[in-house]
C-alpha cells in the first residue's frame, strides 16, 4: 500500500509538470495550425497543380492522398533553429527575433536606510552586469555625503551578488540601524523589491541580494546556442577530446556496430535457416530464442561488463547477441514464409534439395533478412552508444557522458546530433540496399 | 487415400480413383469442392504419398516429385527474384544446359506464349495473364511427359482466361503433351477436355466420365463458336446439375449433423 502511495504521488509529480507544459505545448500546435493556414492563403496564389492525386476530392480518410508536405517538413526544422536560437542569444539571429535575454549593462537602484532614533538617509548602489567571462572591476564612486555612503559592484551575467552595502556607512547594522527601503519601496528581511534592472531582495540578517534580471533565455549551461555548438563541433573534429578525436570517436562506435552486427549476421543467419528447415532444430533453438529476444541487450550490459570487461571484446559480444537473435528469427521467418507452390514447382521442374536451397529459399528469404538487418542495425547502433555510456575509452556513448559530467552540454548537444545524424544515415543507406539488391520485396 | 486427424479421426479423401491415361491426353477434372481433386493431382505429381494404390508412368512408379511431369499453378508459383527469361530457363539451368541452347529454347518458348516483348522484364512487372503464360512456358521447357494443371486459370479475369484456355489447346496441339486439367470451371472443362472426370466427394471418387469433341473443336477455331453447338450446352447443363446435386447434398448433411 506504501507502494501505491508513492507511486501516486509520483505520477502526480509528473502530472503536475505536464500541465505545467500544457500551455506551451498548446502554444505550439497553434502556432503548427496557422503556418497551416498561412500555407494555404501562399498555395491559392500560386498556379494550381492538376495531378492525379491533387484532382482528388475525398482526402480526409484516403490514406493514399495524406503525404508528407515538403514545406511544412522545412518549416518545422527551420522553426526548431529559430527557437533554439531565439532563446540562446544566438548572433545568427537578428537582435529583434531573440527571446528576452539577461540584463547587460549598468544600473543603480537606491537604498535607504532607517538609524535607531528615526534618522533616514539614502545611498545610490552602481552596478555593472558584464557577459560571463570578462574580467570588470565595480566602477570607482563617490562615497557622497550622509551617514550612507554610495556602493558599487560589478556582477557576471546569470549570476547575483550578496552585498553588505552597509561596510561603509557610518552606521551599520551593528549599530542598530537597517536599510528599510529601496528606490522608496519598503523592504524587510526576507522581502524584495523590483528595481529598473533586476530585482532587489534581502536577507533574514537584513543583506542585499542583487539580482540582476536573467530574461528567459537560456543559460549556455543548460542550452548552448548553435554556433557554439558547432565551433565546439569544429574544435573537437580537429583538436579531439579526452585524447581522440572525434572521427577516432564516433569511428570506434561505428567499428563495434558493424563488427558485432556482421557477427551476429554470419551466426544468426544459418541458424535461422537451421530452425526454419529442420524440426529438430527448431525445437532445440526456439526456448533459447523466444526467451534471449525479448530481453533487452542493454540488460546484458552489467554481465558483459562482469564477463569481458569493458574493451572492444565486451562490446563486440553485446552487440553481436543484439543482432543475433533479431537476425536469426528474420532468417528463419524468410525461410518459413516461402510458398509452398514455389517449391513444388522448382521440385517439379526437376531441382534438387541443395537447389532449392540456392534458387529457391535463399532468394525468396533475403527480403525478410533485409528488413531484419534494418531492425538490428537500429538496435546495434542504439546498444553501443548506450553500452559506451556505462563504460568506455572511446566512443560516442563515452563522450556525452564525460561531457555531461563537466557539464559541458554543447559537446553533449553535438554528440546527440551526431549520433542521430549516423544512426538515420544507416536507415537511409539499409533501405538504398534494399532497394538494389532485392527489388521483388513485397512483390511476390 | 486416407488422412489421420488430429483429433483420432480420419478423412477418406479419395477411394478407388482408377485412371489410364494415354500419351498425348487432355483430362479434365471437374467436381464440387472438397471432392479431392487437388489432392488427386498432388499424389499424381508426388507431392503426396497415397495409402493405397500407386501411380505408374513410363513404366515407373511414381515415388515424388520429378521433372517428368511439370505443374502449372494457380498463380504465385514463379519466381519473383528472377526476370521472365530466367524463370522460362529455370529446368535446363538446373539441368545443366548449355547457355546457347537454353537461351534457344526460352526464346522459342517466349515467343509461343506471346511475351517476345517481354523477356527481361521482372515477372512481378506483368500482369497475371502474363504471368500464367511465363508458368506455362515454364514448364514446356522442361519437356515433361505429363503437365499437371492446378486450376491454371483460377485467378483470371474472365476475358483473359478465354483467351488463355485457345493459348492452352494451342499448345496442347502442337506439343502433343499429355495434360491434367483441374478446375472449377464447367464451361473451362468442357472446351479443354478430350476426357473429362466429374468427381463426386465424401470420399472422393470418380463419378462420370465423358469423351468430348469440343476440344479438338477449339483448335484453330473461336472457342466461342464452340459454346454455341448445341451439344456444348447440353453437356453443360447434364454436368452443372450434376455439380449442383452433389453441392446439395453436401449442405443437406451438414445441416443434419
Amino acid at each position: 500500500m506504501e507502494l501505491l502511495g508513492n507511486l501516486w504521488g509520483e505520477l502526480w509529480a509528473v502530472l503536475t509538470t505536464l500541465f505545467a507544459a500544457a500551455p506551451y505545448i498548446i502554444g505550439y500546435v497553434l502556432l503548427i495550425l496557422l503556418m497551416m493556414v498561412i500555407w494555404s492563403g501562399v498555395k491559392r496564389l500560386l498556379t494550381p497543380k492538376h495531378d492525379y492525386s491533387s484532382l482528388k476530392t475525398v482526402t480526409f480518410g484516403d490514406e493514399s492522398a495524406v503525404t508528407s508536405n515538403t514545406v511544412a517538413s522545412v518549416v518545422s526544422i527551420v522553426l526548431i533553429f529559430v527557437l533554439w536560437g531565439a532563446f540562446t542569444g544566438s548572433k545568427l539571429l537578428p537582435g529583434f527575433m531573440h527571446a528576452p535575454g539577461p540584463f547587460s549593462g549598468e544600473g543603480a537602484f537606491e537604498y535607504t536606510i532607517t538609524t535607531p532614533d528615526g534618522q533616514t538617509d539614502n545611498a545610490t548602489v552602481s552596478v555593472i552586469v558584464h557577459p560571463t567571462g570578462e574580467e570588470v572591476d565595480a566602477p570607482e564612486v563617490d562615497p557622497g555625503e550622509g551617514i550612507a555612503k554610495n556602493d558599487a559592484t560589478a556582477i557576471a551575467v546569470y549570476r547575483s551578488e550578496l552585498l553588505r552595502v552597509d561596510r561603509n556607512d557610518e552606521m551599520g547594522r551593528d549599530e542598530e540601524t537597517f536599510i528599510t527601503a529601496i528606490d522608496g519601496q519598503a523592504i524587510a528581511p526576507g522581502g524584495s523589491v523590483d528595481v529598473a534592472f533586476g530585482r532587489v531582495a534581502m536577507s533574514d540578517k537584513g543583506t542585499l541580494n542583487i539580482i540582476p534580471a536573467t530574461g528567459v533565455q537560456m543559460e549556455p549551461i543548460w542550452l548552448p546556442s548553435p554556433e557554439a555548438v558547432w565551433s565546439r563541433l569544429g574544435e573537437i573534429a580537429t583538436v579531439g577530446y579526452r585524447n581522440s578525436t572525434l572521427a577516432e570517436h564516433l569511428g570506434y562506435s561505428l567499428f563495434r556496430v558493424i563488427v558485432g552486427f556482421l557477427l551476429g549476421a554470419l551466426v544468426g543467419i544459418p541458424l535461422g535457416y537451421a530452425m526454419g528447415l529442420s524440426n529438430w532444430f527448431r525445437g532445440w533453438f526456439d526456448p533459447i530464442v523466444e526467451f534471449m529476444r525479448p530481453v533487452p541487450p542493454l540488460a546484458l550490459i552489467p554481465l558483459v561488463i562482469i564477463w569481458a570487461g569493458i574493451g572492444e571484446v565486451g562490446k563486440i559480444i553485446l552487440l553481436f547477441l543484439a543482432a543475433l537473435w533479431i537476425m536469426a528469427i528474420a532468417a528463419r521467418s524468410g525461410v518459413s514464409g516461402v510458398r509452398i507452390s514455389k517449391v513444388h514447382a522448382a521440385y517439379s521442374l526437376g531441382a534438387s534439395k541443395w537447389q532449392i536451397m540456392r534458387h529457391v529459399i535463399i532468394p525468396n528469404s533475403l527480403p525478410e533478412i533485409f528488413t531484419g538487418a534494418r531492425v538490428a542495425m537500429g538496435v546495434c547502433w542504439g546498444t553501443v552508444v548506450a553500452a559506451e555510456l556505462v563504460a568506455a575509452e572511446k566512443g560516442a556513448g563515452m563522450m556525452i557522458m564525460v561531457a555531461s559530467k563537466f557539464q559541458s552540454t554543447d559537446i553533449v548537444l553535438m554528440g546527440i546530433i551526431l549520433i542521430g545524424i549516423i544512426g538515420f544515415s544507416i536507415d537511409m543507406l539499409m533501405r538504398q540496399a534494399e532497394k538494389w539488391l532485392v527489388p521483388w520485396k513485397g512483390k511476390g | 487415400m486416407r488422412f489421420d486427424l488430429p483429433n483420432g479421426s480420419s478423412v477418406q479423401a479419395l477411394k478407388d480413383v482408377s485412371l489410364d491415361l494415354k500419351a498425348g491426353e487432355l483430362l479434365s477434372v471437374l467436381g464440387p469442392s472438397g471432392c479431392g481433386k487437388t489432392t488427386l493431382l498432388n499424389i499424381v505429381a508426388g507431392f503426396l504419398a497415397p495409402t493405397e494404390g500407386q501411380i505408374i508412368l513410363n513404366g515407373h512408379q511414381v515415388t515424388g516429385p520429378a521433372a517428368e511431369r511439370g505443374m502449372v499453378f494457380q498463380q504465385g508459383a514463379l519466381f519473383e527474384w528472377m526476370s521472365v527469361r530466367e524463370n522460362v530457363g529455370f529446368g535446363p539451368s538446373m539441368k545443366g544446359m548449355p547457355k546457347a541452347e537454353k537461351a534457344g529454347i526460352v526464346d522459342h518458348l517466349l515467343d509461343i506464349v506471346g511475351l517476345q516483348d517481354f523477356k527481361d522484364k521482372a515477372v512481378y512487372e506483368l500482369s497475371g495473364g502474363m504471368q500464367q503464360r511465363v508458368a506455362l512456358a515454364r514448364c514446356l521447357a522442361n519437356e515433361p511427359d505429363v503437365i499437371l494443371m492446378d486450376e491454371p486459370l483460377g485467378a483470371l479475369d474472365a476475358l483473359t482466361r478465354e483467351k488463355m484456355q485457345g493459348l492452352v489447346l494451342k499448345l496442347w496441339k502442337e506439343t502433343g503433351k499429355t495434360i491434367i486439367l483441374i478446375t472449377h470451371s464447367v464451361e473451362e472443362a468442357l472446351l479443354l477436355g478430350e476426357r473429362l472426370i466429374v468427381m463426386a466427394p465424401r470420399p472422393g471418387r470418380i463419378h462420370t466420365e465423358y469423351r468430348l469433341p469440343f476440344a479438338e473443336m477449339g483448335v484453330g477455331q473461336d472457342l466461342r463458336e464452340v459454346k454455341k453447338h448445341p451439344k456444348f450446352g447440353e453437356v453443360r447443363e447434364e454436368i452443372l446439375g450434376m455439380i449442383w446435386d452433389m453441392e446439395e447434398e453436401i449442405m443437406g448433411r451438414t445441416e443434419d449433423a
